[in-house]
């Protein structure tokens, strides 16, 4: 009992934490923009706000974790005091939340937390005076508490119709304005008007949609078993047959797709498919090869400026002027060549090292290419403008889109031989252990560099992509950023797994660029996903299952010493040591 | 290391691909020098210049580099964000010497405002870096080696980015302390007296460090740790309270190096912490990961090189404003080590 209360209390201040941490980075003014639910009908021009509405899944989230465990000592505790913890942490979240609206108002700490201004408080108080205000948030900090710990304590079908249904409208809500501009391409304008209302999603269409999705779980997985049968009988040929043709349908839908979604929207999309390319690349060098190569930006960089150079009118040293076509040979091969520059020096270093060295290319190739040194060939920081559109596609997102989704297919085909073959398994050797793959006689230094070179040719594609459709490169567009955000997106999707970079793509890059808002916080978000995956979920949303395999390995032994506070960890090299 | 002998054979081209870089940049160096000092461009008054504040810049680095070489020389992991912790030093120290500079202390007592400035970003700087091991890092112990470098990254840039949304993107001004300003003469030589303060504080707190490191019963007990875990529980040590306790400290040293570092340079900014972080993890590389000694000589190395070598090596040749080119004179340091010696000036052989 005092337990479950010495751990709630702990999570109430984590709670606090979080929702302090979201009001200060300035979210809850940013999104207080977009309403996700209209409740026009309950109450008059009132709407669920994202921006108000973060802090208090912020408090489902952590009341959810803190009693979903049982502490230690403690038998699982009856639903009454669970309720109660949940309420807890929900309170202690509002209190927090009131007290960032106290400062907030009085502005005493708005010279250097510049989101610690009255228009949070405002919002916080849902624009009451300072007395109801404080009280509804703490009320609704301790609602939210309660529903964290109700989706623990009520049976598991109810719990989960409950998120699916939430999570439903919530991206309803979120994806308003590509969703009704979708809608209306596909002449479908009533059922937008239906669901919609001024950039929200209607209250009775919410709860129809609510509805659809939890009818659709519910049936799934009652249809489960005959699901699972059937797969079974899809063996051999059929199973190809039906891999192929999702293929084929996929493949046609991604053909009409700019047609359906619009010009903004296309342009999501090629930023999309260049993050795709980059990271189908990186994904052979750190998901195939295992190289953590945190500089990969180079490449990008190489292909952009390569480019640049080759094709520019405006180049100032040396200016071919060949079409974007005739340049993209050049462009490879340079690129293969700097690939192997940078993986010549590298082959003998490990993990981390190998990180930091990459990294400190990737920094290198910034530092130079911007230097008043090289100005008089790369342009300095004034980069290089105009660069000649990829003709006969131009710039246009809906067309210049094709000429990308061909390269990333063209990539995803060569990685999925590429794993498939002697290479690939040369690779998951050397990436499981170096030495025990070389003692059986793998030429590491071969393989290392065949990694590097292909990862290269393959970023710089996406370089050269860039540059033909942006029109003009500076140096800043190649900073670190770039290779963290291709490694995240491989993160999250699954390393090692094509399809996994793909989804990492649609939902790091495709996300931010579709939800304006998100912008400013996308590295933040970011740095989350990093930190999250690693720790839940380390084999990413779409793992490889050998990729799964190996981190997962030697759990079992280690869950059977796992609380102990000092258990000895065994898998650690004994490499390094303090010595004064 | 056993299994790999027959390495250096096979892989001959790629040595002598190697040495062949190292030597053209060693030669490209000398000669830039040469060609530096035969023009004369620059008195012996602007070469003290740069190597005193070579020196005062690389006694910071120093002090953010003890962080890596400790947390190295326990976990073996980079532990990337703890240029981050440093970022967050300097922003405390800008929030409270804000708030002191409004009180009107920092006017009438200049040396106690300085101190609280201090004593409050230790204060946050070690909150974070604790924070950071038991929510990021703990964790992850036992699991394979680029997880753990993975979160690393992933919790700088939530820090990074943190920060941003707390404080805004643009550069914020510090408040001037007056002791600080001016110049001192020490044995003839004029130097600014902000950076005698800077290397004096943290020559003070290397030696500190070294003698808890080597004296106390703490210290034994990270020396222990730090050779061998599982050996160190069964002696009784409290393995994650000796890590713990090395976060700690590497956050503490982090968070003076932050207040030292907007001494010299005035101005803090949400982006802050990574050069300084890659820098001073060179430095702990160069004198030799996980040795504290090696850190101090490698955080001076490195400063001084960043100080003086833009325009001895690469200004004999012509080159307009090397000093745009620091930067990736010390990122091609840390390339150039981690390549040819791994294991820096004082690490031992078996650290690659």
């Amino acid at each position: 009992m005092t337990a479950l209360l010495r751990r709630s209390l702990l999570f109430g201040l984590i709670a606090g934490a979080a929702c302090l941490h979201i009001g200060l980075v300035g979210m809850i003014d940013t999104f207080q923009e977009r309403t996700l639910l209209d409740l026009r009908m309950l109450a008059g021009g009132a709407g669920v706000a994202l921006g108000f509405l973060m802090p208090l899944l912020a408090i489902v989230i952590v009341a959810n974790r803190a009693v979903a465990r049982p502490a230690h000592d403690d038998a699982p505790a009856a639903p009454v005091p669970r309720l109660l913890a949940g309420l807890l942490v929900g309170a202690m979240g509002g209190i927090f939340l009131a007290l960032l609206a106290y400062i907030s108002d009085s502005g005493v700490a708005s010279s250097v937390l510049v989101n610690a201004r009255r228009p949070l408080a405002t919002i916080l108080w849902l624009g009451m005076e300072p007395g109801p205000g404080t009280i509804l948030l703490i009320g609704l900090g301790a609602v939210a508490g309660l529903v964290g710990a109700a989706l623990v304590v009520l049976p598991p079908l109810i719990t989960r119709s409950l998120v699916v249904a939430g999570l439903t409208v919530l991206l309803f809500g979120l994806l308003e304005p590509f969703l009704s501009v979708i809608l209306r391409n596909l002449g479908l304008e009533v059922v937008e008007e239906l669901v919609y209302a001024r950039g929200a999603v209607q209250l009775p269409a919410g709860i129809a949609l609510g509805a659809i999705a939890v009818a659709a779980v519910v049936g799934l997985r009652s249809g489960g078993g005959v699901r699972r049968r059937t797969g079974q009988q899809l063996r051999g040929n059929r199973a190809t047959l039906v891999r192929w043709a999702l293929l084929g349908l996929a493949l046609v839908l991604l053909l009409v797709l700019p047609n359906i979604v619009g010009r903004r929207l296309s342009d999501v999309l090629t930023q999309v498919g260049l993050f795709v390319l980059l990271g189908l690349g990186l994904n052979i060098v750190v998901g195939f090869a295992g190289l953590l190569d945190l500089g990969y930006v180079a490449f990008y960089a190489v292909g952009a400026y390569s480019v640049g150079v080759l094709t520019s009118p405006a180049s100032p040293a040396f200016a071919p002027q060949l079409p974007f076509w005739g340049s993209l040979p050049f462009v490879i091969i340079l690129a293969v060549i700097i690939g192997l520059m940078i993986g010549a020096p590298v082959l003998r270093l490990r993990g981390d090292y190998l990180a930091i060295v990459t990294l400190g290319f990737g920094e290198i190739a910034r530092i130079l290419v911007g230097s008043a040194w090289l100005q008089p060939y790369l342009g300095g920081a004034q980069g290089i403008t105009p660069i000649p559109a990829a003709e006969p596609f131009g710039r246009a997102p809906e067309s210049i889109y094709y000429p990308i989704l061909a390269f990333c297919v063209l990539a995803a085909l060569v990685a999925m031989s590429l794993a498939n073959s002697r290479v690939g398994r040369a690779w998951n050797a050397m990436r499981e252990d170096e030495s025990a793959a070389e003692a059986t006689g793998i030429n590491t230094t071969v393989y290392k560099l065949l990694a590097f070179a292909i990862g290269a040719a393959i970023g710089c594609l996406a370089g050269a992509f860039f540059s033909a459709k942006i029109g003009t490169i500076f140096p800043d567009s190649f900073n670190i950023l770039i290779s963290i955000n291709t490694l995240a997106l491989i993160i999250l999707g699954g390393m090692g797994n094509i399809l996994g970079v793909i989804v990492g793509a649609l939902v790091l890059v495709g996300l931010p660029e579709l939800l304006r808002e998100f912008e400013a916080y996308r590295l933040l978000i970011y740095g989350a996903v990093l930190v999250t995956m690693m720790l839940l979920r380390p084999e990413g949303l779409l793992p490889s299952r050998q990729r799964q395999a190996e981190l997962h390995e030697g759990q079992e032994e280690e869950a059977g010493e796992g609380d102990e506070p000092t258990a000895p960890t065994t898998r650690e090299p004994r490499e390094a040591s303090i010595t004064p | 290391m056993a299994a790999v002998a027959s390495r250096p054979r096979r892989i001959n081209f790629v040595t002598a691909f190697l040495w062949l870089i190292g030597g053209g940049i060693l030669l490209i160096a000398a000669i830039g020098a040469f060609l530096t000092l035969t023009k004369g461009r620059y008195s012996l008054e602007n070469w003290e210049g740069f190597i005193v504040s070579g020196i005062a810049l690389g006694s910071v680095y120093a002090l953010v580099a003890l962080g890596y070489t400790l947390v190295y020389g326990i976990l073996f992991m980079i532990n990337f964000a703890h240029g981050e912790v440093f970022m967050f030093g300097t922003f405390t120290a800008l929030f409270v010497a804000r708030f002191l500079n409004d009180a009107g202390m920092i006017a009438s007592q200049p040396w106690l405002a300085f101190l609280i400035v201090i004593a409050v970003a230790m204060l946050v700087s070690m909150t974070i870096a604790v924070t950071l091991e038991r929510v990021a890092y703990r964790p992850l112990r036992g699991a394979p080696r680029l997880v753990p470098l993975i979160t690393a990254i992933g919790a700088s840039l939530f820090l990074q980015y943190t920060a941003r949304g707390f404080y805004g993107s643009g550069v914020n001004a510090y408040p001037e302390f007056p002791p600080l300003q001016g110049n001192t003469t020490i044995l003839g030589l004029t130097i600014r007296t902000d950076q005698v303060i800077v290397t004096v504080a943290a020559v003070a707190l290397m030696l500190g460090l070294y003698l808890f490191v080597e004296r106390t019963r703490t210290g034994r007990a990270m020396r222990a740790v730090s050779e061998d875990k599982d050996v160190a529980a069964m002696m009784g040590i409290n393995v994650d309270r000796v890590i713990q306790i090395t976060f700690a400290i590497g956050g503490l040293l982090a968070g003076v190096a932050g207040i030292l570092y907007v001494q010299l340079f005035n101005q803090v900014d949400f982006f802050m912490g990574f050069l300084p972080g890659i820098k001073a993890f060179t430095a702990a590389v160069l004198g030799g990961i996980g040795n504290i000694v090696g850190a101090m000589l490698g955080g001076m190395t490195l400063g001084l090189l960043e100080a003086v070598a833009p325009f001895l090596l690469l200004d004999g040749y012509g080159i307009a404003s090397p000093n745009q080119l620091k930067d990736a004179i010390a990122f091609t340091v840390l390339v150039l080590v981690l390549i040819f010696r791994p294991s820096g000036f004082l690490g031992r052989k078996e650290n690659v």
